[in-house]
């Protein structure tokens, strides 16, 4: 059902402690999509999210059952190099953390992680990723000044050209535009419809209507469980699930 | 990548325990050296003797116990009123202005060492007990004085931090029932942060008990039975400080074995007040 | 009636507070005017510069200078590393649990031992069993015991404020604990761990019984870090006791009260300016 997916969910069930956060979960995800997570707070999109690079391991008392599948295998698999892992699937958090450092250092933290020093190729990564997360233009010639002067909208698209700079494969932002004003929201719409040409995008939208406007496919998430999933014109118009269609047409949320 | 990530885990675990460490070598080297002598003249011999005589193998410190009790006992006489009455003071009768300044200075106070407090005690206290109260002004009376303000800090800070941390709703409830101000912090704040405030006055203790320059330099250095204020005396402290830069054999491991009962004291001080201030917190 | 009762005592009582209270600031400010007052007159540049001479009795106290800044600095040394790694260890490498509960008890009663038994110790452990005599390096490292708390304790407040977003964006980069502790968090908790190295280089300063015992009192200029020294606390110790010079003692506390008091402020306004820099 899932052949040729960037990533596919299968019988994923996940728990904080004896909490049951995620309830069999099957999914799967195609490349050079966006894929928007909806649903009412508590329903396990965050946990999803920050499942998929394992994030959740730095949870203590956090376990799973099933499996994540990236390119076919498991993430979870014990062969598998989390640190590896993690820069292939990047994370962009709801709220803006930029690291107390120049926006520089910022940006080529990642490559610096990753043993890559050479002060010329810091350069150039920093350059493509800033070009790409469409903040190059506002910073290029304040790269070496605290992050923390930025505008939350600047701040936001840092953190994204942050994970960028390391040539992920996929992308996840959980609520990205939340406490931004429309225009810094607008701007990092656009920037994300431009990087799904190269990027496989998963994102937790801040209200619905950024859910259809930006996403080819969504899921509705309630209570830990998938409702249901489809392509954004068909969920958004003609949803399957009562459920669904009730939260779409805001009779609860 | 993963094997050395475990390595570096073990290195902080082992960097860790070093407290633990240390205090087990302490501990260890404390009684290795003394427990010998306890138990070749016998406890009671040493807890209750009272003649200490290391020329002639005579090594009761009772005299030295009853010592640090009495000066003890002198100091918290005058650390905890005065240590309440400046918590109070700050918490509750100066403006927040005037208490941000306070406050470090009273860390200050703290950071002072006691070798300037003993000195002090020396050239001033001493020889005023002498003019006016008689006997040889190196006293447990001078000692206990200097000792008291010694302590006011630790006092102080922590009984500050209890009231601190006691929910606003009690004085405004209080005050709100038509209490004074004075009513509210006697009845009401005070007996509430109990608990803390008697942590800071057994950690006061301990310091006051552990305390051994300014107690050598104005205690004086009479190995007998204090049976006045106004005595001179040796305390356990004092009775180490003095004697170990040229004490041998015997008489070495004689104030070893004075160094267990001041470490057992201490310790059980020291214990009781952390789980009393861990009761607090849960 | 009964108001009246209850505002007259409540006037007496403050009365007695205050006074307590100003009494106490009083007798404080006292103490250090009288050392200061009688010693500042002898801290000419001299004095600090030339060794003593004759027991103490002329000259200067500058070697005890060099003993006190030898000595502090093996204490520092040896007790930051394992201070902060201790902390780093209870912040990043475990949780509440009985490893970590242990630890905590151990630093708490390490914080509570007095310092002539840490003299005791010092004394059979480094000067006699491990051999190294009435040394810099006795002495240092029974320092470094002493400061552990509370350069363990400093530390900790200052890891336990960085944010964790801070943390989470180095491990979702992919880097891995160590390269979050060294990268991310050392980083920003530095000011807070100086702090607590600040306040303990004023407490070794003052420091007298443990170091007599393990570091000597010569007053030879040391060679290496196995020559005995006398450090200024103890300098001032033996001069007021023995009663050697009044002058020479009111000068060594002098001194001696003016460098811990402007250690301590300048620790006193860092925790500041940390502080209201996290808040």
């Amino acid at each position: 059902m899932f052949q040729g997916s960037k990533i596919v969910i299968k019988d994923f069930n996940f728990y904080y402690d004896s909490v049951q956060a995620l309830r069999n979960i099957n999914l799967g995800i195609q490349t050079n999509q966006i894929f928007t997570v909806f649903g009412p707070a508590r329903s396990g999109k965050t946990t999803l999210l920050k499942s998929l690079n394992r994030l959740t391991d730095l949870i203590f008392g956090s376990s799973h059952t099933g499996a994540i599948f990236l390119d076919g295998t498991d993430i979870y698999d014990s062969k598998v190099d989390l640190t590896h892992l993690r820069r292939r699937i990047g994370i962009v958090f709801d709220l803006p953390t930029p690291l107390p450092m120049s926006i520089f250092d910022n940006v080529a933290f990642g490559p610096k992680l990753n043993k890559i020093n050479q002060r010329k190729n810091l350069a150039e990564m920093v350059e493509k990723a800033l070009r790409s997360a469409v903040l190059w233009e506002e910073v290029k010639d304040r790269l070496h000044t605290s992050a923390l002067r930025l505008s939350g909208g600047q701040q936001q698209r840092l953190c994204i050209a942050r994970i960028l700079a390391l040539e992920p494969e996929v992308l996840l932002l959980d609520e990205p535009c939340s406490g931004l004003d429309p225009i810094s929201t607008a701007s990092i719409e656009e920037t994300l419809i431009q990087l799904k040409k190269d990027y496989t995008i998963i994102l937790v939208p801040h209200n619905i209507q950024q859910a259809s406007r930006v996403a080819d496919r969504s899921g509705f998430f309630l209570n830990g469980e998938l409702v249901e999933e489809g392509s954004v014109v068909q969920i958004f118009t003609k949803p399957r699930d009562k459920r669904t269609e009730d939260y779409v047409t805001g009779k609860f949320g | 990548m993963q094997v050395k990530e475990k390595i570096i885990e073990k290195i902080f675990l082992l960097i860790a325990l070093s407290s633990i460490f240390i205090l087990g070598l302490i501990t260890f080297f404390i009684f290795e050296e003394g427990l010998p002598l306890i138990l070749k003249i016998g406890p009671k011999a040493f807890l209750l003797g009272e003649r200490w005589i290391p020329s002639k193998g005579l090594f009761g410190i009772f005299p030295m116990i009853v010592s640090s009790f009495w000066v003890t006992f002198g100091a918290l006489l005058l650390g905890i009123p005065l240590g309440l009455a400046c918590t109070i003071f700050l918490s509750e009768l100066i403006p927040p202005s005037i208490g941000i300044l306070l406050r470090p200075a009273i860390q200050l106070l703290a950071a002072i060492p006691s070798v300037i407090y003993g000195f002090w005690g020396l050239i001033v206290l001493v020889p005023l007990i002498q003019n006016y109260l008689g006997g040889p002004g190196l006293s447990i009376f001078a000692g206990s004085l200097v000792l008291g303000f010694m302590i006011l800090p630790t006092i102080i800070t922590i009984s500050e931090d209890s009231l601190k941390a006691l929910p606003p709703s009690y004085k405004a409830g209080a005050l709100a029932l038509g209490a004074t101000h004075w009513q509210t912090i006697w009845r009401v704040l005070i007996p509430a942060a109990k608990s803390g405030i008697v942590t800071s006055i057994i950690l006061g203790m301990g310091r006051a008990i552990g305390e051994t320059m300014a107690m050598i330099m104005i205690l004086g250095n009479a190995v007998k039975m204090p049976s006045s204020f106004l005595d001179s005396a040796r305390t356990l402290t004092t009775n180490i400080g003095i004697e170990m830069g040229y004490a041998s054999g015997d008489h070495r491991q004689a104030l070893f074995a004075t160094g267990i009962v001041l470490f057992f004291i201490i310790m059980a001080l020291n214990i009781l007040a952390i789980f009393l201030s861990r009761r607090r917190v849960d | 009636m009964v108001n009246r009762t209850r505002y007259f005592t409540q006037g007496i009582a403050k009365f007695f507070i205050w006074t307590a209270a100003l009494s106490t600031i009083a007798v404080m400010i006292l103490i250090l005017i009288q050392i200061l007052k009688e010693g500042l007159p002898a801290l000419h540049l001299r004095f600090f510069l030339d060794s003593p001479k004759n027991m103490g009795r002329e000259g200067g106290i500058f070697s005890t200078i060099i003993g006190t800044v030898a000595l502090t600095g093996v204490a520092i040394l040896f007790g930051t590393p394992l201070g902060v790694g201790t902390a780093i260890f209870l912040r990043e490498y475990t949780r509440e649990s009985k490893i970590s509960r242990i630890i905590r008890f151990g630093t708490d009663c390490l914080a509570g031992v007095p310092s002539i038994i840490f003299g005791l110790f010092g004394f059979v452990f480094f000067v006699i069993w491990l051999n190294m005599g009435w040394s810099i390096l006795s002495g240092g490292l029974t320092l470094a015991a002493m400061i552990l708390p509370t350069i363990i304790s400093t530390a900790e407040e200052s890891i336990r404020a960085i944010p964790h977003p801070y943390r989470e964006v180095s491990y979702s980069l992919g880097g891995t604990k160590w390269q979050t502790v060294t990268r991310v968090v050392l980083p920003s908790a530095l000011p807070g761990i100086f702090t607590g190295i600040l306040l303990s280089v004023g407490r070794s300063i003052g420091e007298t019984a443990a170091v007599i015992l393990t570091a000597g009192s010569s007053l030879v200029m040391p060679t290496s870090l196995f020559s005995p020294i006398r450090t200024m606390a103890v300098h001032f110790y033996i001069l007021a006791r023995e009663g050697i010079s009044m002058e020479m003692a009111y000068g060594t506390g002098a001194a001696l009260i003016l460098l811990v008091l402007i250690i301590n402020m300048i620790a006193q306004w860092l925790i500041n300016r940390y502080i209201r820099h996290r808040a």
